[in-house]
């Protein structure tokens, strides 16, 4: 719409009627519109009270069959039909916690030097190369961690750490041999992997926000780039970097292949990390196709149950951390 | 606008034309086990005759919800129905092909055969009663094979699968404890060890872990060129698992007389027996609601049982006995019916 367009229409005798025709259109087409984007909206949340109630309903008799022992003993055995969740639980929580505290550090190192520290003609390969990353399919990182990542393990890292930590007390339990490969350590190892370049992403994305005037007048004033990264960019970018963690967090929880290749799919808790053990999702990939009876089946579908609260949990713990933090700050 | 139109109008009847194929094609779902000989089968047939198969390799619990749900004209598992569980579905079942079960180790300077084991050292292994390769159980029946002290590693299946059923089924019929404490069934809870996903995944961990010890089946033992081991078998003789001693199991059995023919192959009687031998088996409905589809499966699988030998054999694969065919395609004839009365397949 340019001025010198306005007056002419007003000029015209057929403009009312036409400009009121003109704007029911609109009208319409505006209400469509957000009729549209409203069922998309209300399709999800049909879709997730779907999947909600029927992980509910399906878990039933085995919620019903074993009660509250469901959460807390560690038996699950076919044959007798004696099903318990801990083992799974307790894997897939540390498998993302040594994710975690792995490619945390890692993802946002990687992002503060591809914002802050990189020649220009570097940043575009190394951002390529972690989009390629977060492209490969979760079977390609279970199989190449399966025949390469896990028997480079055994015969380097494994061994290290059973030998250095023997005589340490907590950490000799923690790093118990034998050095099978595989184990709950590979697959939080594989597991880092996977979601370093979703964090290292988001990251980059939200470092790059930052108003460069503020960097500017930081570095003016003195300050390192440690200084400046702590005490401005991250502190400008928490929510943006928060929610990058999360989402690799959620990835972590729920990653099923690569880790059902790597993790030794064992029913057990075992002090030490370098034992087999098994996640939620890798159980229910592992065995749902073959179960039979229908405590079983329920047994898997609450194991679903559970991941689904536990990825619940881990939203809700993030959604009142970003709350305290910006209430600390006073916003 | 036009051409566009056209386009996806050309797009639209290719679609229809592909599913109208397709419409012919068998359907069918469930053992993993089997896939590649049905694939090869269904491969030749479908050059043959044109007619196709659609086989979904699901695994046989999948297979057995499919065709109680009637989305599949015929279900493939490898642990047998009970015939309890049979008449209360309307279903037959019938053996299509047969596999054996190999134990493989990874010990140094030990070769594929070297090694002989027997079921209740094997159960005790598996079971971490026996913890050393050197324990005097294994070197009373090795006295020649030198073997190291080092701990055993056992690596299971983790998936629930056919192969860890008959596996558990054979180790549950040489062991009291065993049967007592584990049990059989395609996923058990297992006492010691690794699970690794599939045979490949447990073939891959055996060659990668030293001192190591697994099960898989016989063709992924020879195609990898595992170490195997003998076992000594219900005659207390020594045999090496070759396509004669599995053939020799099937020769033995009481298919006749077995409901659905559901025979269990493992630990049979004779000299030449190999003790973990396996059936596969396929579900069809006796009075199908979709007759001409069922029908169609059943002259696929006679056409396998005429012409599928050798291409079994090329996948280590043991065809069915002569014998057993003529009595299954003999209940075909009479039990199998169509809507009005009539059986769905007039022999051959």
């Amino acid at each position: 719409m340019t001025e010198a367009a306005l007056p002419s229409i007003r000029e015209t005798s057929v403009t009312d009627a036409g400009r009121l025709r003109a704007l029911k259109r609109f009208a319409a087409g505006d209400a469509l519109f957000r009729g549209a984007t409203l069922t998309a909206a209300i399709a999800v949340l049909v879709l997730l009270g779907g999947v909600i109630v029927s992980l509910a309903v399906g878990s039933v008799p085995a919620l019903k069959a074993f009660g509250f022992d469901f959460l807390t003993t560690q038996k699950w055995n076919p044959v007798t039909e004696k099903f318990g969740a801990i083992a799974p639980i307790y894997g897939t929580l540390v498998t993302s916690l040594i994710a975690m505290l792995i490619g945390v550090p890692v993802s946002i190192g990687i992002a503060i030097f591809l914002t802050e520290l990189c020649p220009y003609w570097l940043r575009r390969p190394i951002g390529i190369a972690i989009e390629l990353l977060a492209g490969i399919p979760s079977i390609i990182y279970g199989i190449w961690g399966l025949f390469v990542f896990a028997p480079f393990l055994q015969a380097t890292l494994q061994p290290w750490l059973i030998e250095a930590f023997a005589d340490v007390p907590v950490l000799n339990v923690l790093f118990a041999g034998p050095p099978y490969g595989i184990g709950v350590l590979t697959a939080g190892l594989i597991l880092a992997i996977m979601v370093l370049p979703f964090i290292t992403a988001v990251t980059r994305d939200v470092f790059l926000t930052v108003p460069p005037v503020l960097k500017e007048a930081a570095y003016g004033m003195g300050c390192t780039t440690w200084e400046v990264i702590r005490k401005v960019v991250l502190p400008y970018t928490r929510v943006g970097v928060v929610g990058g963690v999360m989402l690799g967090l959620g990835r972590a929880l729920g990653e099923t292949m690569a880790v059902t290749f790597v993790i030794g799919n064992a029913h057990r808790i075992s002090s030490s990390i370098l034992a087999p053990g098994t996640t939620i999702s890798a159980t229910i990939a592992n065995e749902f196709n073959e179960a039979v009876g229908d405590i079983y089946t329920s047994s898997l579908i609450a194991l679903g149950l559970i991941l689904f609260v536990i990825t619940f949990i881990v939203l809700a713990i993030s959604r009142l951390m970003l709350m305290r933090l910006e209430r600390k700050q006073g916003k | 606008m036009k051409p566009f139109n056209l386009a996806i109008a050309a797009g639209f009847a290719a679609v229809m034309s592909i599913s109208a194929a397709s419409a012919a094609d068998i359907s069918g779902a469930g053992a993993t086990f089997p896939y590649p000989i049905y694939a090869k089968w269904a491969d030749a047939y479908k050059t043959q005759t044109g007619v196709g198969l659609n086989y979904q390799s699901i695994g046989s619990g999948g297979g057995i919800k499919q065709i109680q749900a009637k989305t599949v004209t015929f279900g493939a598992t490898d642990a047998p129905l009970s015939a309890e569980d049979l008449d209360k579905f309307g279903l037959l079942q019938f053996p299509t092909v047969m596999g054996g079960i190999v134990p493989v180790v990874n010990i140094d300077g030990v070769k594929p055969g070297e090694l002989v084991l027997d079921g209740k050292t094997l159960a005790d292994i598996f079971q971490g009663k026996i913890t050393t390769w050197d324990a005097d159980a294994i070197k009373k029946l090795n006295p020649e094979t030198k073997l190291p002290s080092a701990a055993i590693a056992v690596v299971h299946r983790s998936d629930g699968s056919g192969t860890s059923f008959n596996f558990t089924y054979y180790l549950s019929a040489v062991s009291e404890d065993w049967k007592g404490e584990v049990g059989t069934a395609a996923a058990v809870e297992w006492p010691v060890g690794v699970g690794a996903k599939g045979n490949e995944g447990v073939a891959a961990n055996v060659q990668q872990t030293k001192n190591s010890i697994g099960y898989v089946e016989y063709a992924y033992a020879m195609q990898n060129k595992m170490t195997y081991t003998d076992l000594v078998n219900k005659d207390g003789k020594r045999v090496a698992p070759t396509a004669e001693a599995f053939s020799a199991a099937a020769a033995n059995a009481d298919w006749h007389g077995t409901p659905g023919y559901g025979v269990i192959l493992a630990n049979q009687a004779g000299e030449t027996v190999w003790p973990m031998t396996a059936a596969t088996f396929i579900l069809v409905y006796k009075k199908p609601d979709d007759a001409a589809a069922t029908a169609e499966a059943l002259k696929f699988f006679d056409w396998a049982y005429k012409n599928g030998g050798q291409m079994a054999a090329e996948l280590a694969y043991i065809p069915m006995p002569e014998a057993v065919v003529k009595d299954v395609e003999a209940r075909w004839a009479s039990e199998v019916v169509g809507p009005d009365g009539k059986p769905l397949f007039a022999g051959s």
